[in-house]
Formats: structure tokens, C-alpha cells, sequence
């Protein structure tokens, strides 16, 4: 069943190419701002790099949250998949695993090529990569419960980045924390212990909390 | 066996209807009335167990489906005003992927059947957006033919479709009830179908 849902969310998302493009595109440009804003200082950008790549990470991620029930709920596939047999929560997992499939994934393979923008050493690419491949299914999982909880509001969009946001901040923290703290020469598994454990916690509270709100949502 | 007893429904302030009750037993057939607006797309919902009532009571063969949970849902097929049908997929896709939603996984080939039978001959790989309303809604009642539960809730199925093929679920709907379902549905248009006992429910 979970394998029915994200097979059919990533057809949908190949026959629907701009959706992917338009949130990849965005982390690309907004990540190559700030080397054309803040001048060519190769020192400052260094250090100002796994922040920024962060934060445009995790804003590219918020911007397709809005499209991930929303398809659904308005031709009314939602209906069916909140009367269907199968555990919602499960549904929902799968939906969360999609949307960091078409969304996510791009995003930590292009890092490293943005990164090199930065003039980032190879060790602290590759600590960016990991960092990203870990963080970045939590931005999925989290944000599916505040696109929920906003569906079909008038200004969802605006509520869901005030929601959401600042549940992130962990993850920002010690996602581009990693990054530094390896081009400190200071050891980076701390910061990868917590991000996998909050990646645990939320894969366990958020399907659960996502379908707990798209069932407030749909009555 | 369902029943709903002394049913209401508010919106804000507003009471859209009240002490409703009904009960409807496999082979039956209920058909809800009423204005534009008099709620009956509201209760069908509350009736599939998408929104609770305000106050009142529905019981599966006694037991409340609040508590069924998805053993209820098991059990019934809705069929609302938006037909799920995603315009990116082709009918086939479509009406497999919904299969799978119910519960029933089918292979390519009882999906191409079904839609067969349904008036989409050569029609079954092209993409909905290309399908017509009519046969958009054809592709949402195909799986009709396929799913195995017990109670059909069915909110205006007509709209849309063609002499021929509202001919075409009023035959799949006297067939459903003469094996035992049961059928909860909304419709304008004047339909004469044959069940052991018709209830009529009129919402003003």
C-alpha cells in the first residue's frame, strides 16, 4: 500500500516536471545570491556557506509543501484515502517519503555543486551532503503536518511557513552546525547523532499527527 | 445493517437538518432528497464517517462507527461530488490506483475489463484531462464494479454521464441490491430503480 502511494506521487510528479523544477531552481538561485550580494571574500563566504545553503534548503522545502495534499483534496482523492482500509498514517508516510523523494533528494545532490560556489574543501562537501541526506527527510515529515493542518485555509501558504518554520530551527542548527563544526576540525557526530534522532522521532509522531490533522481539516 | 438516529447537523449557527432517522438493511435501497442545499452531500459524509454529527447516532449493525473505525470503512464505498479522477493519470492508472486505495489490488488487465464494460473502450490509456466530465465520472463509478463491500454511498452518481450509460448503474445498482447491498444515494434526476424496499428521505 505505502508503495502504491509514493509510486503514484512520483508519476504524478513526472507528468507534472514544473512542480519539481520550480523548488530546485529556487534553492539554486536563492543559494547563488548571496556569493553575487556579499562580494567574491572567499573567507567570508566559506564560513557563511553551510547556513546559507541550509536556510535555502529549508525554504525550498516549505514552498512545495503546499502542493502536498492540496492536489488531493481538491479532486477529492483525500476523501478516498481517508475512508480507505488501510491505516491513514501509513497513506500519509507514503506521502511524506514522496514528497522528500521529488523534493529532498534533488536538493542534497545538488548541494555539493553549490557548495563548490563557496569554495567549500572536499571533507566539509561531503559533511553538507550527509548532513542534508539526514535533515531533509525531517523537513518533509514535519512540514506534512502543518500543510495538513492548513489545508484548504484562505492563506494557507503564509500559515504553513509560520508554522513550520520555526519547528525547523533544530534542524537548521544542527544540520549547518555539522558543516562547521567539521571545517573547525572539531568532530561532527554529535550533531549527526541528534539529526538522526530527530529524524526517528519525527518518522514515528508526524504520520501520526498528520492524520490526526487532515481528519480535523476534512470535516 | 445501518442506522442513523435522531441525526443533526450544524454549520456555525445555522441547523442544516435535524432528527433524522433511518435504518436500512442489506437489499434496500435509500434515496436522499431535497433542495439545493438542504445538507443531503453533508449527511452522506457524516454517513461514511468523514465529518460526526452534531448530535445523534450511527450504528453498524449496532455498533457505532465512530468505534469501527476502518473495519467500517472497509466495508463501504463513497462516491462523492468530486470524483477523485487525477487528470495526469490515465484512466487505467486511475482506476487502479483508487482499486488500491478500497483495498483491491487488481492487475492491468481486470482494470481494462472493467473499463470495458463501463463504455471506455480505447479510451483506457489516455490521460483524464483529455476525458470529457462524462466520462471522467465513468471512470470514478468503475470502480463500482470492482470493489466487494457492503454498503454503496453514492452522492449524485449521475451527473454527467449519458442515457446509455445511467441505463448502464441502474442495472450494476439492481444487481448490487438484489446480492444483498445496500445503497445510500442522492440524485435529481427522476431514476426507477428496482429494490425490495425504497426508502425515501427528504431533507428540506
Amino acid at each position: 500500500m505505502l508503495t502504491w502511494v509514493i509510486r503514484r506521487d512520483l508519476l504524478l510528479a513526472m507528468r507534472r516536471q514544473a512542480d519539481v523544477l520550480t523548488t530546485l531552481f529556487f534553492f539554486i538561485i536563492v543559494v547563488s545570491l548571496f556569493p553575487l550580494g556579499v562580494g567574491p571574500e572567499m573567507n567570508t563566504l566559506r564560513i557563511m556557506a553551510p547556513g546559507i545553503v541550509w536556510v535555502a534548503a529549508l525554504l525550498a522545502s516549505m514552498l512545495s509543501l503546499g502542493r502536498m495534499f492540496s492536489n488531493d483534496y481538491l479532486d477529492g482523492t483525500l476523501e478516498q484515502i481517508l475512508l480507505s482500509p488501510t491505516s491513514l498514517s501509513l497513506l500519509v508516510l507514503g506521502k511524506m517519503l514522496s514528497h522528500w523523494l521529488i523534493t529532498g533528494v534533488p536538493l542534497v545532490l545538488m548541494a555539493p555543486v553549490l557548495g563548490i560556489q563557496y569554495d567549500l574543501p572536499f571533507s566539509a562537501l561531503v559533511v553538507l551532503t550527509l548532513s542534508l541526506l539526514l535533515g531533509t527527510p525531517i523537513l518533509s515529515l514535519i512540514g506534512a503536518i502543518g500543510a495538513a493542518l492548513t489545508l484548504g485555509l484562505r492563506g494557507g501558504g503564509v500559515l504553513v511557513s509560520l508554522l513550520v518554520l520555526p519547528l525547523y530551527i533544530p534542524v537548521l542548527i544542527f544540520g549547518a552546525g555539522a558543516v562547521e563544526a567539521s571545517t573547525a576540525g572539531l568532530g561532527f557526530e554529535a550533531h549527526f547523532s541528534l539529526l538522526g534522532a530527530f529524524l526517528l522521532a519525527s518518522l514515528v509522531f508526524a504520520p501520526w499527527a498528520t492524520a490526526a490533522s487532515l481528519r480535523i481539516s476534512m470535516e | 445493517m445501518l442506522q442513523g438516529s435522531n441525526l443533526e447537523c450544524a454549520r456555525g449557527d445555522r441547523v442544516l437538518f435535524s432528527g433524522i432517522n433511518f435504518s436500512i438493511k442489506p437489499g434496500e435501497l435509500m434515496q436522499v432528497r431535497g433542495p439545493n442545499g438542504s445538507g443531503k452531500t453533508s449527511l452522506l459524509r457524516m454517513l461514511c464517517g468523514l465529518t460526526v454529527p452534531s448530535s445523534g447516532e450511527i450504528n453498524w449493525n449496532g455498533t457505532s462507527i465512530r468505534s469501527l473505525g476502518a473495519d467500517y470503512f472497509s466495508m463501504i464505498t463513497y462516491l462523492g461530488h468530486l470524483s477523485g479522477v487525477k487528470d495526469e493519470l490515465t484512466a487505467i492508472e486511475n482506476l487502479r490506483i483508487t482499486s488500491a486505495l478500497a483495498g483491491v489490488d487488481i492487475d492491468e488487465k481486470i482494470a481494462y475489463q472493467a473499463l470495458q464494460k463501463i463504455g471506455l473502450e480505447e479510451r483506457e490509456t489516455l490521460l483524464a484531462k483529455v476525458l470529457s466530465q462524462g466520462q471522467k465520472r465513468r471512470v470514478a463509478l468503475a470502480r463500482l464494479i470492482l470493489v466487494n463491500t457492503k454498503l454503496w454511498i453514492l452522492d449524485e452518481p449521475l451527473t454527467a454521464l449519458d442515457v446509455s450509460a445511467i441505463e448502464f448503474i441502474k442495472n450494476i445498482i439492481e444487481q448490487y441490491l438484489a446480492q444483498g447491498g445496500m445503497v445510500i444515494l442522492t440524485t435529481h434526476q427522476e431514476i426507477d430503480i428496482r429494490a425490495t424496499v425504497t426508502h425515501q428521505l427528504y431533507l428540506s
